[in-house]
C-alpha cells in the first residue's frame, strides 16, 4: 500500500495507534488542551460515526498543517479526517472576525482601493486595540500592507500586450496575496517567465483558492469559489497551458483540499497545477531553458519549508533554484511549523500558542545571521518577519532580483 | 533530476547507507513514505543475541541469513565500523561485537544487546546487579513506564528498590490529556532551566541509593539535556526504555536525517515511489506520488523499505509481494505454512522478504537487477526477533551496499 491507495477519510482502519503523528504535532507540544492528531483524527472518528455528540470543540485547535500525515507510517489521512470533522460536526457559528479573515477577496478589493488609508488605519494603536477587543484579532499582529494598485490592474495595463510576443504560454493563478498585498511577487514571476521565453496569461476568472474559508468553517462558499477556479483552470488546460502559482498553500489547496475536503473532482486538472519553482526548475534541469545570474548578487539565505510545502514534497525545487544563484550562501532550516497557519495565528485566542510553536524556528533564524529567509508561503513570511525582524522573500522574487534579465533572454532565444 | 544514488526508505538502513555515501561525496536522494521503526527504539542495537558471543552465534545461522551471505569475516569488519560511525554524529554507544552485554526492557526482562546508547543502564550479567540499592523514579502520571515491573525484576535479583515519582506543574499540564502523555511530550518540557530544577528534585529522592533509574524521557532533539542531568545528579544516573514512542530513538532519527541533509543529501518525507523504469537488467529511474512526472535518475538504487510494518513487503490473501517494483520475494506460497499456532514460536512469515543474489542485488522475474541493492528488514532469510539481529542486519547490510556502490 502506498500513499496513493489511501486517500479518503474512511482510511482510519489503517491506524495502528503507534502515536508517531502525536510526536510531530506542533499543537500538542504547546497546548495539552488539544487531544492530538491520533485522538482527534482516527480514534475520535470511530466515536463520531456512531454519534456526532462525541465531537470535541478542541478540534478547533488543529492548525491543518498536515505534518501528522507526512509522519504517519501507515498513510492515514489524519489531517483530512480532522478538517472534515470540523466542517461536518462543529456547531460553533463563525464570528464576524472569522468572516473578515476568511474573505480575502472582499477585504482585498475594498482595502486596495483605499490602500493608503487602510494601511495607515490598520497600523494605528487605537484601531489595533478595537480590533483586539471587539473582533478578537490579536493586537500584536500587523496586517499585511495593501498595495495601491492590484497586480491584475497593473498586468492588464502594462504587461498584457507584451505577452502576445510569446508562442509558449503558461497561465498564472496569482492568489490574493500577490494581487492585493505583494504585486511585486507577481511582477517578478512575469519577469522571469518572459525572460525564459514564456508568455503569461491570467485565468479568465480567479477567486481566492478558499483555504481561509475552509479553515473558518465556510464550506459552501469555499465550494462555490473552488468550482469557479476549476472552471477557469479547465479552460487554460484546454489551451495546453499549465497553471502556475507562487504560493505553496494555494497550490496545495487546489490540488488536494478541493478533492479531500470539498469533495470536488479535480483529477482531470490536478497534475496541471504546479508551483512556478517546480516548473522552472524542471525546464532548467532538462536543459530546455537557461538562467543567467548577475555577477554581483551576494546574499546569505536560509530556506523555511512551509507545512503545506512539506506536504506537497516540493521544497527540493525551490531550494534547488535558489542554490543555482552563484552568490547565494545557502542554509536549510529545520522543517517545522512557524505557528501562523494562515488566519489561525491572527486570532487572539491562538496568538500565544502560535508564537510558542514557532519559537525554535525563530531562534534558529536569529542565530544564523542571515540577509534573508526564503519561503513559498505568504503567511509564514508575515510570521517570521514579525517574530525575527529578518526579511522574508518568495524564491521567485529572489530569482528575479538575482537574474540578469537581458543575458537570460539572449540565452533562451 | 539526477542523483548518484537514490535510496527508497528513510529509516535506520536508508539513512546509514545515505550518510556513508554522502560522506564519500555522492549526491543522494532518500524517499521516505513516513516515519520509521527508530520511533520504537529500545535503546540498544542487536547484532545477534542468541548467545553471549555474537560472532559464535552468527556462525551457526542458516545459509540464507544475510550474515551468512556476508560471511563472518565481513560481518566482523563491518561491525567494527559502527560505533565510530555514530560517534562522529555525536551519538555515543557502549558495547562491542566481542561479547554481548545485558539490557532491561520496559517490563523488566533482561535481553542481550550489542550496542546501547550511553545514557541507558547496561549490565555485565543477567542475574548479578551492580547495585545494593537503587531509586526507580517515574514522572507523575506517565503510563508508559511501570515501576512495579522494574522493581519486581530488580528485587528478584537481590536489589533493594526505592520507588518514587517526580512531579512538576509542567507534568500536571500534560496530564490534562492523559492518553497523549507520551515520552516525547514529556521530553519537550525537560528543557532549559527546568532541567536543573528536575535534577535537584531527583537528588532529593536518591536517599542512600547507588544509582538512579528513570524512564528515557529527556533529550528529544539532542543530548544536551541528558548530559546536564548526568552532571547534576549526584549518584550514577541511567535511563531505562519506555513503551513507544522512544524519545532517544526519535533523536537518532532526527540527528541522522539532519546530518544527511547537512552533507548535501536530499530527504523527501511523506512521499511514495510509484514506479520504476527498468532497462537491460538495470533500474534507470523512479517516479514518486508527490512529484508526478518528474523522473529521479541514478546510477544505483538502494531498497530500504522495511518489513511488513513499514510496508516494504505486503501480505494479502493470495500471497506476499514487494509493492514498489514487484520484485521477487522469498515466501511460502501456501498460506497455511506462514505461521505457527503458538505465537511465541519462530513464525515463518518473519523470514519473508525480497529475494536477492549473492551480492544483495534484488531479483526481478528470476534475474538480478544489477544496480538495485536491498538492505535491512526488507531482506529475506532471517527472523529479527528470534535471531536478535534486526538492527545489526540493517546497519551492516547498508554499510555493505554503500561499499559495493563505491567499489570498495
Amino acid at each position: 500500500m502506498n500513499k496513493e491507495q489511501n486517500t479518503n477519510a474512511e482510511s482510519f482502519e489503517q491506524c495502528l495507534k503507534c502515536t508517531v503523528c502525536t510526536v510531530y504535532c506542533p499543537m500538542v507540544a504547546v497546548n495539552p488542551d488539544y487531544p492530538g492528531p491520533k485522538q482527534a483524527g482516527p480514534d475520535g472518528e470511530r466515536y463520531r460515526l456512531k454519534n456526532p455528540v462525541f465531537y470535541d470543540d478542541a478540534l478547533d485547535l488543529c492548525l491543518n498543517c498536515k505534518r501528522c500525515e507526512v509522519a504517519c507510517p501507515s498513510n492515514v489521512k489524519i489531517g483530512d479526517i480532522i478538517q472534515s470533522a470540523r466542517l461536518k460536526y462543529s456547531s460553533k457559528k463563525p464570528k464576524l472576525r472569522d468572516f473578515i479573515l476568511a474573505n480575502t477577496d472582499i477585504m482585498g478589493t475594498m482595502a486596495s482601493t483605499m490602500a493608503p488609508v487602510v494601511n495607515f488605519t490598520l497600523g494605528l494603536k487605537p484601531v489595533k486595540a478595537v480590533m483586539d477587543g471587539v473582533l478578537a484579532v490579536d493586537h500584536h499582529r500587523t496586517f499585511p500592507k495593501y498595495a495601491g494598485q492590484r497586480f491584475e490592474t497593473w498586468f492588464k495595463r502594462y504587461a498584457l500586450k507584451k505577452q502576445e510576443e510569446y508562442t509558449k504560454k503558461v497561465s498564472y493563478f496569482h492568489g490574493c496575496y500577490a494581487n492585493y498585498n505583494n504585486p511585486k511577487l507577481a511582477k517578478d514571476f512575469v519577469k522571469i517567465m518572459n525572460a525564459i521565453g514564456y508568455g503569461v496569461n491570467l485565468l479568465e476568472k480567479e477567486k481566492c483558492c478558499g483555504v481561509a474559508l475552509i479553515s473558518n468553517g465556510f464550506k459552501n462558499q469555499a465550494i462555490k469559489q473552488a468550482n469557479l477556479n476549476l472552471g477557469s483552470i479547465r479552460k487554460a488546460v484546454g489551451r495546453g497551458e499549465p497553471i502556475l502559482t507562487t504560493s505553496s498553500t494555494c497550490t496545495f489547496t487546489m490540488r488536494d483540499e478541493y478533492a479531500h475536503i470539498l469533495e470536488l473532482d479535480n483529477s482531470d486538472v490536478r497534475s496541471s497545477i504546479a508551483l512556478a519553482t517546480k516548473f522552472i526548475f524542471e525546464l532548467v534541469d532538462a536543459g530546455k531553458v537557461k538562467l543567467v545570474f548577475k555577477d554581483d548578487y551576494r546574499k546569505r539565505i536560509a530556506y523555511h519549508t512551509p507545512c503545506h510545502m512539506e506536504k506537497l514534497g516540493w521544497a527540493i525545487y525551490s531550494t534547488s533554484l535558489v542554490k543555482m544563484i552563484p552568490g547565494v550562501d545557502f542554509n536549510m532550516l529545520d522543517s517545522q511549523c512557524c505557528g501562523i497557519a494562515g488566519t489561525y495565528g491572527f486570532k487572539k485566542e491562538h496568538y500565544e500558542d502560535s508564537q510558542k510553536i514557532g519559537e525554535s524556528l525563530f531562534r534558529q533564524i536569529r542565530d544564523l545571521n542571515l540577509d534573508m529567509v526564503a519561503t513559498d508561503c505568504e503567511t509564514c513570511k508575515w510570521q517570521i518577519e514579525m517574530s525575527t525582524g529578518v526579511q522574508v522573500e518568495n524564491p521567485i522574487s529572489i530569482i528575479a532580483d538575482a537574474l540578469d534579465v537581458e543575458a537570460t533572454q539572449k540565452a533562451n532565444r | 533530476m539526477r542523483f548518484d544514488t537514490v535510496i527508497i526508505g528513510g529509516g535506520l538502513s536508508g539513512l546509514v547507507a545515505g550518510i556513508d555515501l554522502v560522506r564519500k561525496g555522492q549526491k543522494c536522494l532518500i524517499v521516505s513514505s513516513g516515519q520509521s521503526a527508530l520511533h520504537f527504539f529500545s535503546g540498544s542495537f542487536e547484532l545477534c543475541n542468541k548467545e553471549n558471543d555474537p560472532m559464535k552465534a552468527i556462525a551457526s545461522l542458516d545459509a540464507c541469513h544475510p550474515y551468512s551471505k556476508l560471511g563472518a569475516e565481513r560481518v566482523e569488519a563491518l561491525a567494527a565500523r559502527v560505533k565510530p560511525f555514530f560517534a562522529e554524529l555525536g551519538l555515543n554507544f557502549k558495547g562491542d561485537a566481542s561479547a554481548n552485554h545485558w539490557r532491561m526492557t520496559p517490563l523488566g526482562v533482561m535481553k542481550r544487546a550489542w550496542l546501547t546508547l550511553d545514557e541507558y543502564a547496561t549490565f555485565e550479567s543477567e542475574t548479578e546487579m551492580p547495585w545494593k540499592k537503587v531509586s526507580v523514579l517515574n514522572i507523575d502520571g506517565f503510563l508508559d513506564f511501570h515501576t512495579s515491573y522494574i522493581a519486581a525484576a530488580l528485587e528478584a535479583k537481590g536489589v533493594e528498590v526505592a520507588v518514587a515519582s517526580l512531579s512538576a506543574p509542567q507534568f500536571d499540564k500534560l496530564r490534562e490529556s492523559p492518553t497523549e502523555m507520551r515520552s516525547t511530550n514529556i521530553s519537550k518540557t525537560i528543557i532549559g532551566e527546568f532541567v536543573d530544577a528536575l535534577a535537584e528534585q531527583i537528588n532529593g529522592k536518591t536517599d542512600g541509593s547507588d544509582a538512579v533509574l528513570m524512564p528515557a524521557v529527556a533529550g528529544l532533539t539532542g543530548t544536551a539535556e541528558v548530559e546536564r542531568l548526568k552532571e547534576l545528579v549526584k549518584v550514577p544516573f541511567h535511563f531505562l526504555p519506555t513503551l513507544p514512542p522512544s524519545t532517544p530513538g526519535i533523536r537518532i532519527q532526527m540527528m541522522l536525517k539532519k546530518y544527511f541533509q547537512q552533507q548535501g543529501g536530499v530527504y523527501m518525507l511523506g512521499d511514495s515511489v510509484t514506479e520504476g523504469r527498468f532497462e537491460d537488467g538495470k533500474l534507470k529511474s523512479i517516479k514518486t506520488l508527490n512529484n508526478e512526472d518528474t523522473e529521479f535518475e541514478a546510477d544505483n538504487f538502494i531498497l530500504a523499505t522495511g518489513s511488513f510494518f513499514s510496508k516494504g513487503i505486503v501480505a494479502s490473501q493470495n500471497g506476499v509481494a514487494e509493492p514498489v517494483f514487484g520484485l521477487d520475494v522469498d515466501a511460502d506460497s501456501d498460506r497455511t505454512n506462514w505461521y505457527q499456532r503458538n505465537m511465541f514460536d519462530a513464525q515463518p512469515y518473519m523470514t519473508f522478504g525480497v529475494a536477492t543474489d549473492e551480492e544483495f542485488r534484488a531479483k526481478k522475474d528470476g534475474r538480478p537487477v544489477v544496480n538495485l541493492y536491498v538492505v535491512g528488514s526488507v531482506l529475506s532469510g532471517f527472523n529479527a526477533i528470534k535471531d536478535g539481529c534486526g538492527a545489526g542486519v540493517s546497519i551492516l547490510t547498508s554499510l555493505n551496499a554503500a561499499d559495493q556502490i563505491m567499489n570498495l
